[in-house]
Formats: C-alpha cells, sequence, structure tokens
C-alpha cells in the first residue's frame, strides 16, 4: 500500500501497521464486512417474504395449503442450523444441477448418482466450470440468501402467524359487519394490525440472524469471523512478513465492536418502527402514544 | 451440407475439450507450509507451487478455491471443485469415497508437542483436528481427543492449557515450535501416518486422476519435485528417487 512497506522488520510500530493493517489480506477482511451487510440487506426481505407466504398458508382454510406451511414452519425449525447449512445447501445446489441437467442433455445416457459422485454434463454444471471466479462467489451467495431465508422464513413465518391470531377477535368482526371479503378483511385489517404484535419476535429473528454469518463460511463464503480467526491466527515469520503471536482476542475484540454497533443501530431502527406501528392501535403502546398527542 | 455438419460437431466437440480444461482446485488455505493464504490475500505455499507446477505439464487450465476443511469432501463429490490438493493424507477410509494420485508428499511422521517435557501423551488430553488421521490415531491411543476445526485452534488449546499435547503433522509444526521461544517443545515419539499426501478426485473421474497421476511421476523423475520439497520444508525432508521411491534423509 505505501512505498516504505517493502522491508516491514525496519519500521516503527505505526508504520508496522500502518502496512500491516494495508496489506492485501486485509482488503480481504474489511470487504467481508461489506459481504455480511449486503447479505443481511437482501436476506432480511427475503425471509420477511418467505415467512409471510409461510404464516398465510399456514392459517389457510385450504387444507393441503395449511399443511404446507404448518409443515415447512415445523421441519425447518426443527432441523439443526449446522446440518441444513452443511446437506441443504449441497442438495438445492444438486437440484439446480439435476433439472439443467435433464434440459440440457437429454441425449446423457450415465447415470447421475454413481456411488458417491453426483455427474452431470458439463453444460449442466452452476456455474459453469469455465465462468471467472467471481461468477462462482456470486452463486454461492445467492445460495446462501436462499438458504438464510428458508431458516429464518420458517422462524418468521411462526412469529407472523402469532402476531395474526394476536389481532382482536373484535377487529375482524368489525370489518365482517361492514361486509367486508375474506380477502379485505386480511389486507385491509389483519395485516396492517398484526405488525405490532410480531415485532418484537421479528427484532429477535433480525439480531439472531447479524450474528449467523459465521455459517457462511461452511458455503465458502468468508466472512468476517472467518477472516478474524485466519488473520489473528500464529503468523510465523516463514509465511508472512508480518510475523505475530495469537492476536485473535483482538480481531475478535473489533468484531465485537462491530456487533454492538450493529445491535444499537438495530435497536434504535426497531424502536421508530415500533412507535410508527402503534400509532392508532389498540394496545397499551397506542393507548400511551395517543395521551401524549392530546395532553 | 454435410461438411457443415461435420464442422459444426468438431466445434461442438473442441467446444467440449475447452470447457472440461477448467480445473477447480480445492484446498483449505489454513495449514502453511502445505498450503495458506499470503500477505497479499492469495493461496501460496508448496501445493500451489506443485499444483500449478502440475497444470502446466498436464496442460489444464486450474483455478484455485478455497473451502471448509469439514465439507471440502462432500464438495468435491458434488461437483463444486474437481480435485482435492489440501494436505490429505491417503487412508483406507476417505479411499472408500474419493480416489488419491499417487502421493507428491512422502509418509511422514506426525509429532506431539506440548508446553513442557515429560507429558503423558499417551494418558492426558491431546488435540488434534477435525477428521484427521492425527485425530483417529489419538483416539486409538488411549489418550483423552480434543478436536478443533482449524489447525491454528489445536495450537492454541495448548498454549492455553487445555490440552497437553497436540498432535500434527511433523512439518507442520517445526516453524511453530521455532518461533515459540522454548515456549512449545517436541514431546514423545515420531508417529508414522497416512500414505503421504495424494490429491483426491471423484472415483468417476478417472481420466483427469490419470492426467495428475502422470504429471506427478514426470515431477519425480525430474526431480522438480525435491526441489520444492527441500524449498518448503528444509533439507530434512524425504524426497523420491527418480522411479518414485522414498528416500529418508
Amino acid at each position: 500500500m505505501f512505498s516504505y512497506c517493502a522491508d516491514p522488520d525496519t519500521l516503527g510500530t505505526f508504520r508496522w501497521f500502518s502496512c500491516y493493517l494495508t496489506n492485501g489480506v486485509h482488503w480481504s477482511f474489511y470487504l467481508s464486512f461489506l459481504k455480511v451487510l449486503a447479505l443481511l440487506a437482501v436476506t432480511a426481505p427475503v425471509a420477511l417474504s418467505f415467512g409471510f407466504a409461510g404464516a398465510m398458508a399456514a392459517r389457510s382454510h385450504i387444507l393441503p395449503l395449511s399443511w404446507l406451511g404448518k409443515a415447512y414452519i415445523a421441519i425447518v425449525r426443527g432441523v439443526p442450523d449446522i446440518a441444513f447449512f452443511l446437506f441443504f445447501v449441497i442438495a438445492l445446489d444438486q437440484g439446480f444441477e439435476w433439472l439443467r441437467h435433464k434440459v440440457l442433455c437429454p441425449d446423457w445416457t450415465d447415470p447421475v448418482r454413481q456411488g458417491n459422485d453426483f455427474i452431470v454434463c458439463q453444460a449442466a454444471k452452476l456455474p459453469l466450470g469455465t465462468s471467472p471466479e467471481w461468477v462462482h462467489e456470486t452463486y454461492g451467495f445467492f445460495l446462501a440468501v436462499v438458504t438464510f431465508s428458508i431458516v429464518f422464513g420458517a422462524f418468521a413465518a411462526n412469529v407472523l402467524f402469532g402476531g395474526m391470531r394476536a389481532v382482536p377477535r373484535a377487529q375482524l368482526e368489525t370489518a365482517e359487519a361492514y361486509g367486508m371479503t375474506r380477502r379485505q378483511t386480511f389486507w385491509r385489517i389483519l395485516v396492517p394490525q398484526m405488525w405490532v404484535y410480531a415485532l418484537p419476535g421479528l427484532s429477535n429473528l433480525w439480531m439472531v440472524l447479524i450474528k449467523a454469518t459465521p455459517l457462511l463460511f461452511l458455503l465458502g463464503i468468508e466472512d468476517i469471523v472467518y477472516w478474524a480467526r485466519e488473520l489473528g491466527g500464529t503468523k510465523t515469520s516463514r509465511f508472512t512478513d508480518y510475523p505475530h503471536g495469537d492476536w485473535r482476542m483482538w480481531y475478535f475484540l473489533g468484531l465485537l465492536i462491530f456487533y454492538l454497533g450493529m445491535t444499537r443501530v438495530s435497536e434504535l431502527g426497531l424502536e421508530r418502527l415500533m412507535r410508527r406501528l402503534s400509532h392508532g392501535q389498540a394496545t397499551s403502546g397506542g393507548e400511551l402514544l395517543r395521551k401524549e398527542t392530546t395532553a | 451440407m454435410k461438411n457443415l455438419i461435420l464442422t459444426t460437431a468438431a466445434l461442438a466437440l473442441t467446444a467440449g475439450i475447452a470447457m472440461a480444461d477448467t480445473v477447480r482446485m480445492g484446498t483449505e488455505g489454513a495449514y502453511p507450509p502445505y498450503n495458506f493464504i499470503n500477505d497479499a490475500g492469495e493461496i501460496d505455499g508448496f501445493e500451489r507451487e506443485v499444483g500449478d507446477e502440475l497444470c502446466k505439464r498436464a496442460n489444464l487450465d486450474c483455478e484455485w478455491v478455497k473451502n471448509d476443511w469439514d465439507s471440502i469432501i462432500p464438495n468435491l463429490v458434488s461437483g463444486n471443485y474437481d480435485t482435492i490438493i489440501a494436505g490429505m493424507s491417503i487412508t483406507d477410509e476417505r479411499d472408500e469415497v474419493i480416489d488419491f494420485t499417487q502421493n507428491y508428499y512422502p509418509p511422514t511422521a506426525s509429532a506431539y508437542v506440548a508446553a513442557a517435557e515429560g507429558v503423558d501423551v499417551a494418558g492426558g488430553i491431546v488435540a488434534a483436528q477435525t477428521a484427521t488421521i492425527q485425530a483417529g490415531h489419538v483416539a486409538e491411543s488411549g489418550a483423552t481427543l480434543v478436536e478443533f476445526a482449524s489447525p491454528e485452534e489445536t495450537i492454541a488449546a495448548v498454549r492455553n492449557g487445555e490440552a497437553d499435547a497436540v498432535l500434527a503433522d511433523y512439518d507442520f509444526l517445526v516453524p511453530i515450535v521455532e518461533e515459540s521461544g522454548g515456549e512449545l517443545v517436541f514431546v514423545g515419539e515420531l508417529v508414522p501416518l497416512g500414505g503421504g499426501i495424494g490429491m483426491g478426485f471423484r472415483e468417476s473421474d478417472a481420466e483427469l486422476r490419470g492426467k495428475f497421476d502422470e504429471a506427478i511421476a514426470s515431477m519425480k523423475a525430474d526431480g522438480s519435485l525435491n526441489e520444492m520439497l527441500v524449498k518448503w520444508f528444509g533439507e530434512g525432508i524425504s524426497t523420491y528417487d527418480a522411479d518414485g521411491t522414498v528416500v529418508t534423509n
């Protein structure tokens, strides 16, 4: 990075750190923060929509649909995350490739499963074997978003399901009395009111999601915890210009500050959101707001 | 017309071959000197150098991929990369799931490292990396095994007293012991484990394995593999004869 970094052994402490903290691996480390933030930004809305769909399905009056929703919630919530991330992602990837294989290589006669191996034709590979590394990484990122969304969607579905049931029955009865259809009651009365009941549960999920990103490395994506472990580990002078002892504590301290910062920002945001949602609601929070404005 | 079809067929065939020529090499990137991430953030080490040379000899276009050790075999058999080159010892258990080339790193010893002399490695608490031959050996030796996901953590366990000793590849431990300033020492005797280190392939991928096998043999024959072994592991390392037999130095 700087011109004086050629021979770090001769540098003073400050200059040594300025070189150390700006070398190639550290840029990868800093980049991984953006990766994690991007993952959160994409996953949260997708997981929420999975959850919404799951909750809608679970309370559907069409029995098979309701079973489907409930089965989704029960199964995904019951499977440990780490098992899900180790096996489901590989299965998902193989599922995509198998579909492409069926469409793109109809003449292929060899079995797709040969012993332990999973073999599809070259054209069905996802991404193609010839793609540059960034395509592979983007695809891995996409798989991560889908997997996170399915897992957290199931939890969100349960929270939203509870939120929908918590809306006072009187509200729905009133809507029916006004002659609203089931659909109208759902979208105009139930959905706007359920958020306030679901938000505490959803905010928990959000906090857990922030901290769940180390699971990413199981998918080959290098997240901040991976890099902190890798960079903080003991480095001997044979393999680096910047030898140091076990510095993992300092790196994890940095992560702690990052996570606490994320928590604080989230709390502030969620508090504002809660205030907005409580407005005009038949809850104690809504009552408080009403008193504030009339006082 | 016939010509046109033939040309198209030929084109399609060559396209197919060209596509198959990119080989993705899976490694862990956390086990110096075999493989590690250098200051620039790239994969480096003995295996990087050997792998690049093998690809050149086999006329293949290679790309390096990092993967967690725990899921390194499942990702190979499901086709996310084409070969494992990650300091993986050739063992019977692994051979049932994947296929290995001949070894490009001779069978060598593993060693115990502890914080002080006179530690009982057969009865104490010994750290090893999960799913390695060393972990298997500790489990059978009668010592209490504590497993860690990465090599780094096994060393840290000895430093902070969580484990009495660590069992790992001798060559991985040498630079760590040297730079510890007497804090860590080798204890007990060397343990010969495994059948050397080879590249792992899917069992159905015999053709690719053959190419690499051939390239390894040619590197053994002209001595270039020995040069790299000495460069990365020092003069004491076992090397290969021109016909591939192991010479202990």
